[in-house]
């Protein structure tokens, strides 16, 4: 099957019902001019996502810029399907991946092996690839006799590196990810910058939420600019960027020499 | 990638969601989250274990623990209401030990239930999964719970020697599989509205408060004489009646589980109601 994914149309907003509507309201509306709105049912609400439109097919890497609270966390849930539409449609065909929540769904009262199962199920694995992704989850986060231990016990080194390789470890054919995975870029361990790249080169649409300058030039072949929930600009990511930032950009030196040593850019659909 | 490309999440997944669904749209929706999650029975019965596990960690006895608990509330009440009462105490402690296990599975379901989704909040904005999922987790944690205080019944009866007629207690089985459709049912409809509405989980305490002293639980039916027909308009106590009543001896009788029946269908009617309504809601209320 070849993947693809058609968004049309779609709007989502939050409702709020905590407290007096009424007060809330007006405390709302007076404070953040044009995101809270009132629907037919005179409830408050956020609206999170206005009528957003977006066709990608394979090959496609979207990067989604744009300031806090644009609503690129939102639109990469609508994608996996977490958050039904108000209004519009979303469709998605191809094995999906969404790495948007920064603990996906780990407990840390489990042990690792136990967090790792759980993920291989929720993921639809069989038993055998579970013990595959046990090992090589176990191999890459080097945690060797911690494995059997409660994540609460974890260093947080240890708790990053276990999330990471638990995330990495399947090859989706689209992937969804999120800003905070990238966090820190510049102190990466170059051993998972390596496996990250093989893996966003490995996946045939790839949506990606990031700030970072280096990562959208160079992985991306499109970037869409999301402000208050809708889609202020969308092409090329070095225009889109330099109209979101204001500013020309450019990669740096640094990203330019590794591109040039390892040869090669995950953008590239492998 | 590094030795790990053989790793696929094995479905495809097709999504195809829509605002502004029609009637038939939102059932066949909510049809297919019931049956998807039902199809992982696998994660549903891991998840369930590990709830167990995870609550008894590092304890020695486990789960036994709340055995033991209950065994002892059966004896001390046992006792202090077969003098209080004048019962005959082999013929009162069997029942009373049988009626707080069940109790026990009722009130820990639908306490758990109004938690369905509001205690798996981060799962389920992390990633899509059935509701059902997460509804019949709750179900088979708590069938396992009551698998283990079922000790307390057969010790009771160990230790008075008084066991029931075998040949009505087959007849329970169908009423446990009523009880496996009926909890399901409860914690998919209350696990939603609770997620929506927060004073939910305060006015279900209250009712099933209410509703153990109502049912029977700790008094036998026929301590109301001639009135013994008013129990019929409880639908706690028809519900546990078809479970309670063969294994004690006493099979129900056709009004009860007519009763039973009846109650469950307009319960499974709500439910389907609600669910088909608000599935969609639910992930943007938590
Ligand atoms: N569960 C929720 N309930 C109410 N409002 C929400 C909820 N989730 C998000 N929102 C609102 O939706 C809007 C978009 O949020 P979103 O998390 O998508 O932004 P973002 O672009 O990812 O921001 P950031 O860069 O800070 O991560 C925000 O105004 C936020 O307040
Ligand atoms: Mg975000």
């Amino acid at each position: 099957m070849t993947s693809s994914i058609d968004v049309e149309g779609l709007s989502l907003s939050f409702p709020l019902y905590h407290g007096n509507a009424r007060s809330l309201k007006k405390t709302v509306l007076s404070t953040v001019t044009g995101r809270m709105a009132s629907d037919n049912r005179n409830r408050v609400v956020v609206e999170a996502l206005r009528d957003v439109n977006l066709a990608l097919r394979p090959g496609d890497r979207l990067a989604l810029v744009g300031g806090n609270g644009a609503g690129k966390t939102t639109l990469l849930r609508a994608m996996a399907g977490i958050y039904e539409p108000v209004a519009g449609r979303v469709r998605v065909l191809g094995s999906l991946n969404a790495l948007v929540d920064p603990h996906l769904g780990m407990n840390p009262e489990l042990t690792g092996r136990e967090n790792i199962m759980l993920r291989g199920m929720y993921l639809g694995l069989d038993k055998k690839a579970i013990e595959g992704l046990a090992e090589d989850v176990a191999a890459f986060a080097e945690l060797t006799d911690f494995l059997d231990l409660p994540v609460r016990i974890y260093s947080s080194g240890m708790i990053v590196r276990l999330g990471f390789a638990l995330a990495t470890s399947v090859q989706p054919q689209v992937l969804l990810m999120d800003e905070w995975f990238l966090a820190g870029d510049a102190g990466f361990m170059e051993k998972a910058r390596v496996r990250l790249e093989n893996l966003v080169r490995g996946v045939e649409i790839l949506v990606l939420s990031s700030h970072v300058t280096d990562v959208v030039l160079q992985w991306c072949t499109r970037a869409l600019w999301m402000d208050q929930g809708r889609v202020r600009a969308d092409g090329p990511p070095a225009e889109v960027l330099s109209a979101y930032l204001g500013h020309p950009v450019q990669l740096s030196d640094w990203a330019q020499q590794r591109m040039a040593t390892t040869g090669s850019d995950p953008g590239e659909a492998g | 990638m590094d030795g790990s490309s053989h790793l696929q999440p094995s479905e495809n997944v097709v999504l195809d969601l829509a605002a502004d669904q029609s009637w038939g749209e939102r059932n066949r929706a909510a049809w297919r989250d019931v049956c998807d999650g039902l199809a992982q029975w696998r994660l549903v019965w891991t998840l369930a274990w590990l709830d167990i596990r995870l609550k008894y960690r590092g304890s020695v006895l486990g789960p036994f623990w709340l055995t033991l608990s209950t065994g002892a509330m059966v004896a001390a009440m046992g006792i202090l209401y077969a003098v209080l009462f004048r019962l005959e105490l082999r013929d009162y402690i069997p029942y009373l030990g049988l009626s707080l296990v069940l109790w026990g599975f009722v009130g820990a379901l639908v306490s758990d239930a109004c938690g369905a989704f509001t205690t798996n909040q981060g799962m389920i904005r992390s990633v899509r999964m059935p509701f059902t999922l997460y509804a019949a987790r709750i179900v088979v944690r708590n069938l396992i719970i009551l698998g283990h205080n079922a000790v307390v019944v057969v010790v009771a009866n160990l230790v008075l020697w008084t066991w029931p007629p075998a040949g009505v207690a087959w007849l329970a089985l169908p009423g446990l599989v009523l009880w496996l459709a009926v909890s399901l049912s409860l914690a998919l409809l209350l696990g939603a509205l609770c997620a929506r509405l927060h004073d939910i989980p305060p006015i279900v305490a209250n009712v099933m408060q209410m509703a153990f002293f109502l049912s029977a639980v700790i008094w036998k039916p026929e301590q109301l004489d001639d009135r013994q027909w008013m129990l019929a308009l409880n639908p706690f106590f028809c519900l546990l009646e078809v479970v309670r009543g063969p294994l004690f001896g006493t099979p129900p009788s056709l009004l009860v589980v007519g009763c039973a029946l009846g109650y469950s269908a307009v319960l499974f009617a709500i439910t389907w109601l609600v669910f088909a309504r608000v599935r969609g809601r639910i992930a943007f209320w938590l």
